[in-house]
């Protein structure tokens, strides 16, 4: 059961990567000394939630199980900073770290009923854990500030950086994503990655090759969960504010919808997503003729009629679409001297 | 004891709602072992067309009636149009079906407030404000007519699955698709019939919680109560499913009444633990058959 | 009209890329008993399916005068086509009467119960476990069951896959013994695939031999019994 080897890239390609990632890395260094704060404040949720939607990703498209509830989680990272830094004035990162340890073993625990049960019973049960979600908030409010909010002080850029606060949480949210993209990667390609994708591909399988199926799985659903909560946990450091209102279920859809529009399983996948679910609504145009509505209230119609046509045509998501035209350009390319199928074709035959 | 009596049959009237709400997942979990996350929001929808019927003039039983047919129907044409297209793409993978039910959630959701508006609706008690005095507790005439509803459900589903041609092919096709249609039933026509069944029961709960008033999030948490009780009483089970919901219904309530803890805030926390603690212990339910795993 | 029920002509059928059907030519006439002998894996199940509309296939297969390539398997039913799987085909969560009820889901006659009766009696284990889930009984009851449900459906022909799989040798006997009685008294054709030849061969009237997906002989049933090569390969003297 071993992967067929991936085609060595040719120079070529490796050039083209090379020269994308410097532009992207430029792009992501000017973006904060170009627009205004509030713009920022946009870049830096859209991090956060590739943070979120980086561990679902770990989650649906390594062990291809799903959670429903990772909103939740992302709340959970988010209060953890907001209580700490604002009622008991711990400083932000002790507080983060807080919220990335919470997460990860509320993520845990919901992660064991999954062991006894296959399918999709964690959505179940993570959908429950969305729903909860505010309502713990709500009961809690004395702390949490409930649907009224409350404030946290700010997370501000040090003497004599010449950054201003937010070009400041920028860089520093930039810096984790950063990190845990190439963490994610990585550990994806180690031996317990490749362990995680054989649980997804065969769950009997897995086991009997002798992976520690149980083991592996709860610790995957850990720091999925743990992902998302350092998201919450660093919106916090941009937005001084949280409110319930903002960690319903929708949220947790979102999430979900984000992973799967990328492409579930691609490295590159929830990054997209996140940038199409939170930009989309805001391109919409203001005023739609004929219908009495505002723009962005198609947002989610659209991202749901998206959605269900992209599981129809390319349950794989806007990533493997476009993996799959490369791979008929590449088949088309070649067709007169090799035919046959492609390294990476895995469209289904009918 | 009075007072307990009031918070169970409170308990049992919101129970039968979920009862019926967990009786439509269960029809479609049984047809296609798919857990259908839109069947809140498809309820949601059909409330509203209730809503609309009542509003220009019908009796609010005949606008229910108006709002399961309508739920019929939706629910035929999303299994025909949309679930079955993507199922045969699937090729078994549970993933793509359970996005598209999660991508109807959020549609429907979604498209509620642009096509009512994000008022709540004034919505028709059924049965009536009135009640009556049972053991020193008092009941109202919803909770005991909500019951009724149930009886009649358990009664007209025993009918439909033990005693008629259509549920006798739905059964079959619940247990084996393929020797189903070698043996001369339509499939595809069963697994269509079985989702606008589901929608139906659906637009009935809606129609029957809609009393305090009717939004977009109306089915939101009575989602959660009935897949609740339908991992209680078991996803293959119609019969557990209504069990499910009125334990699910009185627990709520009494715990929301007697655990200070748990109060008005925090009544999900019960249903949640119950679907954590099923899944832990007996993952098929009080009622639902063993699942084999095989390779 | 050449009085052939069953016209199959130019055959293909497989699986994805896979091809495992090729030019395959048969026929069945109205009444008649007709065997497909064939190693593992010669085709024999997808010949089967591809005529019941389980998989899709090309070439022109021809029932009672109509082209029924591409229609689904319970439309064929209605047709007058019935196909007893391999292995059991039965509906385990169903009781053995409400399978039986099933058999008989396309037709709109009053005389289900009837034939129920008549079908336990031919198969008086069935009338004993009537209200028994089929599940929990033995594979060769529920062999019987699968091909008692299938005559439910009053088809003109039936299709079966490999009936004795699974039977006690006695018990295959009595079972084909029963198929020749039903085809004698209903008039219902039947095209049987089967291993165990010499049963076979001796209730048919005609036979096929497929071999890797092309049929390569075919003749009368004491044709195909007295050729040496056949003997040797399928009947094992
Ligand atoms: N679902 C399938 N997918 C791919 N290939 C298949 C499938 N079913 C059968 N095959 C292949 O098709 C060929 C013919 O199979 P088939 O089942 O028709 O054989 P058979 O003659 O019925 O054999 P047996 O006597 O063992 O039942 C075999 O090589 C088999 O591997
Ligand atoms: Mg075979």
């Amino acid at each position: 059961m071993t992967a067929p080897a991936l085609p060595r890239p040719s120079t070529a390609t490796t050039m083209a990567k090379v020269v994308g990632l410097l532009a992207l890395a430029y792009l992501l260094y000017w973006l904060p000394t170009f627009y205004k704060a509030s713009q920022v404040g946009t870049f830096i949720r859209v991090m956060t939630l590739v943070l979120a939607a980086m561990g679902l990703n770990m989650l649906t498209g390594y062990t291809g199980q799903i959670s429903v509830g990772h909103g939740a989680f992302y709340g959970i990272g988010a209060y953890s900073v907001a209580i700490l830094v604002g009622e008991y004035e711990w400083g932000h990162f002790p507080a983060l770290a807080v919220g990335v340890a919470l997460s990860f073993v509320v993520g845990m625990a919901i992660g064991i009923p999954a062991l006894r049960i296959r399918g999709m019973y964690l959505a179940l049960v993570t959908l429950g854990l969305a729903a909860l979600f505010p309502q713990i908030l709500q009961r809690f409010s004395d702390i949490t500030g409930g649907t009224q909010g409350m404030r946290v002080s700010k997370f501000e850029a040090p003497e004599g950086s010449g950054l201003a606060n937010d070009q400041w949480q920028y860089y520093v949210i930039l810096a984790f994503v950063v990190v845990a993209f190439v963490l994610v990667r990585n550990g994806v390609r180690s031996r317990p990655g490749r362990a995680m994708v054989a649980i997804r591909d065969n769950e009997i399988a897995a086991e009997v090759m002798g992976v520690r199926l149980s083991a592996y799985k709860v610790l995957v659903f850990g720091i999925s969960a743990a992902l998302a909560g350092l998201g919450g946990g660093l919106l916090v450091f941009n937005t001084n504010y949280v409110s319930a209102n903002s960690f319903t279920i929708e949220l947790s859809i979102l999430i979900l919808v984000m992973v799967v529009l990328g492409g579930v399983a691609t490295p590159w996948g929830p990054v997209i997503g996140a940038v199409l679910v939170v930009y989309i609504p805001e391109w919409l145009p203001k005023d739609i003729p004929l219908l009495d509505v505002e723009g962005s209230a198609l947002g989610p119609v659209l991202f749901a009629a998206v959605l269900i046509l992209l599981m129809a045509v390319a349950p794989d998501g806007i990533m493997g679409l476009v993996r799959r035209i490369k791979g008929w350009a590449l088949r088309q390319r070649r067709a007169p001297d090799v035919p046959g199928p492609g390294p990476n074709d895995s469209v289904p035959s009918h | 004891m009075s007072e307990f009596l009031q918070f169970l049959f409170l308990g049992l009237g919101q129970g039968a709602i979920y009862a019926t709400l967990a009786v439509a997942l269960v029809i479609i979990y049984r047809a296609t072992g798919l857990l259908n996350f839109a069947q809140g929001e498809m309820a949601m929808f059909c409330t509203f067309v209730i809503w609309m019927a009542w509003d220009a003039g019908l009796p609010f039983p005949l606008a229910v009636l108006v709002g399961m047919a309508f739920g019929f129907v939706m629910g035929a044409v999303i299994q025909l149009a949309i679930i079955a297209p993507v199922t045969k793409r699937a090729h078994g993978n549970p993933l793509p079906v359970v996005m598209v039910t999660i991508g109807l959630f959020l549609a429907l959701s979604s498209l509620a407030p642009i096509i009512w508006g994000t008022d709540a609706k004034v919505f028709p008690v059924a049965f009536g404000e009135g009640s009556i005095e049972l053991f020193g507790a008092s009941i109202t005439h919803r909770v005991l007519g909500t019951l009724a509803i149930l009886g009649l459900e358990v009664v007209v589903l025993w009918l439909i699955f033990q005693r008629t041609r259509l549920g006798l092919a739905m059964r079959a096709v619940a247990s084996n698709e393929e020797s189903s249609a070698l043996a001369g039933v339509p499939v595809g026509r069963m697994l269509m019939i079985g989702w606008g069944m589901a929608a139906a029961f659906g637009a009935l709960a809606g129609g029957l919680a809609a009393y305090v008033g009717l939004t977009n999030t109306l089915m939101l948490v009575p989602l959660i109560y009935a897949f609740a009780a339908a991992t209680l009483g078991g996803f293959d089970s119609p019969g557990g499913a209504v069990v499910g919901g009125l334990v699910v219904g009185v627990v709520t309530e009494l715990s929301a009444h007697y655990i200070p803890f748990i109060g008005n805030d925090l009544k999900l926390l019960p249903a949640f633990l119950l679907i954590l603690i099923v899944l832990l212990v007996r993952p098929q339910g009080l009622f639902g058959k063993r699942q084999v795993v095989r390779v | 009209m050449n009085g052939a029920l069953l016209e199959v002509a130019n055959l293909e059928a497989g699986y994805g890329p896979v091809e495992v059907l090729r030019n395959v030519h048969f026929s069945v006439a109205s009444g008649e008993i007709v065997v497909i002998l064939g190693a593992n894996g010669a085709g024999k199940t997808t010949t089967l399916r591809a005529i019941s509309g389980m998989i899709g296939c090309r070439g022109s297969v021809v029932f009672a005068g109509q082209s029924i390539r591409g229609r689904r398997p319970d439309q064929l039913v209605a047709a007058g086509i019935a196909h007893v799987p391999q292995g059991r085909g039965t509906i385990t969560d169903l009781t053995v009467e409400e399978n039986l009820r099933i058999g008989a889901y396309c037709r709109r006659d009053g005389e289900v119960d009837a034939d129920i009766a008549r079908w336990f009696d031919v198969f008086p284990r069935l009338g004993e476990r009537a209200t028994q889930p089929a599940g929990s009984m033995s594979g060769g009851e529920q062999q019987m069951l699968a091909i008692a449900r299938a005559l439910m459906a009053r088809p003109t022909l039936l299709l079966l896959d490999e009936p004795s799989l699974g039977l006690a040798p006695l018990v295959t006997k009595e079972l084909f013994a029963q198929l020749a009685t039903v085809n004698a008294e209903t008039g219902t054709a039947v095209l049987v695939v089967e291993q165990n030849a010499n049963l076979a061969l001796a209730i048919a009237h005609r036979g096929y031999v497929l071999e890797v997906g092309e049929l390569v002989a075919s003749g009368s049933a004491e044709e195909l019994m007295t050729d040496e090569a056949i003997r040797k390969a399928y009947l094992g003297f």
